[in-house]
């Protein structure tokens, strides 16, 4: 119990009273920016200059230009090509080494290692993997697979993992306690508690490799970046545009493809139902209990 | 639903989906092999180079040591404070940006359709477009430099704060808000005093995830002429001096995970 006097002090003073840290981090915060937009020569002079560059850059970008659209469509069939091949290859490393770093499951001394693949993996922007892929493996579409591969597997690996490490060990210990091998173990005591996770996280990532494979060409590791960025340095803002509205109608689409896939695997819709747009949210209830 | 009981020949057959959203998966099955099967069929590979890349590997290891430590005081130490100045002035104008977008996306907060549904465009269109595309958009527009990296930035973060954000606007809890409004609170305390201590840990965790993302992202601005250690790589790229591309490797590498224990560090102290 706290004697009235001492309950007095800490309740009547103003309950919303301010901390005074947050007021010096707040000063703090305003003066480091002034002093990175002076590092970084960020001045409004250049921001005007800027603007009226602006209205140049945008006056040329429109209409877009479709003409060389065969142009347009190999490039992206090749990012699409490969963002599929890159989810696919990245999903099966993934899946085992993702398997080897729950600490649940396996013994430190595997977990470790395969902790240490999948933080290499992540550690780089697709990009500069893809550097050095083109470097190891030539100009063109395999640079950028195996680029993007690597990506997969340190963002599946990882959340694969934290999904294993989270899941309830009483079904794994019913599933041993019948004696069963391994293998076993892992169909019917782990798989089924991580499956709609690993769904989720399946189609983000194809969703993301679709993204950056549409970048990776920038380095010249294959697919529509290449053509952007060609086209941009022959100031032929044109045809950007065309290539931008394509780039973004492709992850558009891949989005909503990935929307499809998580209803019908997690929440168990059915193709009547995403096209008849019904029944998603209603749905979600019956998984829980099965 | 998700049983469904049949009769064949007197015994029961237990199915775990009906027919329909059996055939939904066995459909989603089939357009993922057809689709990587199509793409390993068409994809263009060199059979030349592939026979060659472990070659070129440890080639490529070989022209990489030594690594170039001396040269990094001279040029690589300050393209990597650039870069993250570039990270944090663009995570932090994001911020600035995403709050009066996300604000006017959350359906509770707004209660009209419309400015959701613009709100909610304007953050699918900044997402949907690749940090790297933003960041050629400002070199025409602003020319070379960091200017355009840190804008770059902020353009593609400001989709992912301000959806986040949203998100945690509609879910905060009616109570307390209800409560403000009734004692007659105006619009401003019902903000500070109703939403804001609701959505404070969101808010923190996402501003400071996307710092860590932009740290990793603003590396690789400079390809396109956008500022930062990028541009330090791109040119060490360029004339093939690889073990000056080893360092600004490891440059990179040493200042993400520095950047990944700060934000460990600072989630811990104020989350």
């Amino acid at each position: 119990m706290t004697e009235p006097a001492a309950f007095a002090k800490a309740y009547s003073s103003d309950p919303f009273r301010r901390d005074v840290w947050p007021r010096i981090a707040a000063i703090a915060l305003v003066l480091y920016v002034i002093y990175a937009c002076s590092q970084l020569d960020v001045s409004w002079d250049r921001v005007q200059t800027g603007l009226q560059n602006a209205a140049r850059f945008f006056s040329r970008l429109f209409p877009p230009n479709f003409k060389r659209w065969d142009l347009l469509t190999k490039g992206l069939s090749e990012s699409l090509e490969i963002a599929v091949l890159a989810s696919t290859l990245g999903i099966v490393l993934a899946l085992p080494i993702g398997l080897c770093a729950a600490r649940n499951l396996m013994p430190p001394w595997v977990s470790w290692p395969a902790r240490l693949i999948v933080v290499m993996a992540r550690s780089f922007h697709p990009v500069i993997v893809a550097i050095i892929f083109v470097k190891a493996v030539g100009f063109g579409a395999l640079a950028g697979t195996l680029a993007l591969t690597v990506a997969s597997i340190g963002f599946i690996g990882k959340l694969f993992t934290e999904a294993i490490e989270e899941i309830s060990l009483k079904q794994v210990e019913a599933v041993r306690a019948t004696g069963a091998p391994f293998p076993s173990v892992l169909a019917y005591g782990v798989l089924p508690q991580v499956f709609s996770r690993f769904i989720g996280f399946a189609t983000y990532q194809l969703d993301s490799n679709l993204r950056n494979s549409t970048m990776v060409g920038i380095v010249g590791a294959g697919g529509i970046g290449g053509t952007l960025f060609a086209a941009f340095q022959r100031f032929d803002y044109d045809f950007v545009c065309a290539i931008l509205i394509a780039i973004i109608t492709l992850i558009m689409i891949g989005e909503v493809l990935a929307t499809a896939v998580r209803a019908i695997f997690i929440e168990n819709a059915t193709l009547f139902d995403l096209v008849r747009r019904r029944g998603t949210m209603r749905r979600v209830r019956h998984t829980e209990d099965d | 639903m998700a049983t469904v009981a049949r009769t064949a020949g007197g015994d029961r057959i237990w199915r775990r989906f009906n027919s329909a959203q059996r055939l939904s998966r066995f459909v989603v099955y089939l357009v993922i092999v057809a689709a990587i099967v199509v793409s390993i069929q068409t994809i263009e590979v060199i059979p030349e180079f592939l026979a060659d890349a472990p070659e070129q590997v440890v080639d490529l290891f070989a022209r990489m040591w030594p690594v170039d430590f001396a040269h990094y005081p001279g040029s690589v130490h300050d393209a990597l404070v650039e870069t993250i100045h570039i990270a944090t002035l663009g995570t932090l104008l994001s911020i600035v940006l995403a709050l009066p977008i996300g604000v006017l996306a959350a359906r509770n907060l707004v209660p009209f359709a419309g400015i959701n549904f613009v709100a909610k465009l304007l953050l699918v269109s900044s997402r949907s477009v690749n940090s790297l595309v933003w960041a050629l958009l400002f070199v025409g527009i602003f020319g070379p430099g960091a200017l355009a990296g840190t804008l770059a930035i902020a353009f593609r973060s400001i989709g992912f704060v301000g959806k986040l954000l949203g998100e945690a606007l509609e879910e905060a809890n009616a109570g307390p808000i209800e409560a403000l409004a009734a004692a007659g609170a105006p619009w401003t305390s019902r903000m500070t005093f109703g939403y804001w201590p609701q959505v404070k840990p969101a808010f923190w965790s996402i501003a400071l995830f996307r710092w860590d993302i932009n740290v990793r992202e603003s590396a690789v601005l400079g390809l396109v002429g956008a500022g930062g250690i990028g541009m330090a790589l791109d040119s060490a790229l360029n004339l093939f001096q690889w073990n000056r591309v080893a360092l600004i490797l490891i440059a990179i590498l040493a200042v993400v995970i520095l950047a990944e224990i700060a934000v460990t560090q600072v989630r811990r102290r104020i989350l």
